[in-house]
C-alpha cells in the first residue's frame, strides 16, 4: 500500500522522478496523530503539496492530532474534570501548539514563528487555510472527540463530518499513507 | 518563441517551500489548457520541486532560467 516504503532505498532522485509520472499514487492519506507544532507543520506542508500535485488528499486527525483543530479562542473543553484538566494542560488551537523538544514554556514556538516569518515560511494557520482552499479533506476522529470531550462546535469550520477508523482506512485504499 | 504567449504571471519571490508550488497549482487551476504561466521565485529548492511537479502533473516546464538569484519558470497548462 505504501509505495514509498516498498521502494528500494538506493533509488536515485532522478530515477524516481522519471518514474513519478506513472507511479504517483492517486491519493494521499495522512494520519495526524501528533498535535505538536513540529509535527503538524510538516503534515500541513505535505498535505498542501500533495493537493498541488493533483492527489486526492485526506488528513485524518486523531488523538493528540485533534487539538490543533480546536478554535484558537476556545480555552476549556470537556464535560468532566478530567477532560477539562486535559484541555487546561494541553491547550488546543493551531496558534497555540507546543514543540516536541526545546519548548521552553512557549519560548521555543515563539522563536520558531519568528524565524518562519523572517524567512517567509507559511505558518501552520496559513497552511491550514490553504489546505481547505485546495480541497484537502480534513476529518476529525469521532472516538477521540468523545474521549477528550471535544464537541463539533469546539472545532474550526471547514472540516468533514467526524468519522472513525473505517472511514480513514477506506480512504487509504490505494493511497500513499503517512502516520505523523 | 513560446515566451510570447505568456498570459499569467506569479511572483513568489522570497517565499519558501511549499508556497511556490502551492500558489502555482492554485493559479494553474484557473487557467485554460495551453495557457502559459511565468513564475518568479528565489527559493533554490524550487528548481527540483518545479521539475518534479511538472513531471507528476503533466504540465510542461517549457523554460527555466536563473538570473541574479531569481529563478524563472515557464509552465504550460496541459
Amino acid at each position: 500500500m505504501n509505495t514509498t516504503l516498498t521502494k528500494t532505498p538506493s533509488v536515485s532522485i532522478e530515477a524516481a522522478m522519471q518514474e513519478a509520472e506513472t507511479k504517483l499514487a492517486p491519493k494521499l492519506v495522512i494520519f495526524a496523530w501528533s498535535g505538536e507544532l513540529d509535527k503538524i507543520w510538516p503534515t500541513l506542508i505535505l498535505a498542501t503539496t500533495s493537493a498541488a500535485m493533483g492527489q486526492e488528499t485526506t488528513v485524518f486527525f486523531t488523538f493528540w492530532g485533534l487539538f490543533p483543530l480546536v478554535k484558537n479562542e476556545v480555552r476549556i473543553t470537556g464535560d468532566n474534570w478530567m477532560q477539562k484538566m486535559l484541555s487546561m494542560m494541553n491547550r488546543g488551537g493551531i496558534d497555540h501548539l507546543k514543540l516536541s523538544k526545546m519548548n521552553f514554556v512557549g519560548a521555543g514556538p515563539a522563536m520558531m514563528h519568528s524565524l518562519a516569518k523572517s524567512h517567509q515560511i507559511a505558518s501552520p494557520a496559513e497552511l491550514l487555510a490553504l489546505a481547505k482552499e485546495m480541497g484537502v479533506k480534513l476529518i476529525p476522529c469521532q472516538m477521540t472527540m468523545d474521549m477528550m470531550g471535544l464537541k463539533r462546535e469546539d472545532l474550526i469550520d471547514g472540516l468533514e463530518e467526524p468519522a472513525g477508523a473505517t472511514t480513514a482506512l477506506l480512504a487509504a485504499q490505494g493511497a500513499s499513507t503517512l502516520f505523523i | 518563441m513560446e515566451t510570447l504567449s505568456i498570459t499569467r504571471r506569479l511572483d513568489v519571490k522570497g517565499f519558501n517551500c511549499p508556497i511556490p508550488i502551492v500558489k502555482t497549482a492554485i493559479q494553474m487551476k484557473q487557467m485554460a489548457s495551453g495557457e502559459m504561466l511565468e513564475v518568479l521565485a528565489t527559493d533554490p529548492g524550487s528548481v527540483p520541486d518545479f521539475n518534479a511537479w511538472s513531471k507528476t502533473t503533466g504540465n510542461a516546464l517549457v523554460e527555466q532560467t536563473q538570473e541574479g538569484g531569481i529563478y524563472r519558470f515557464v509552465l504550460k497548462k496541459r
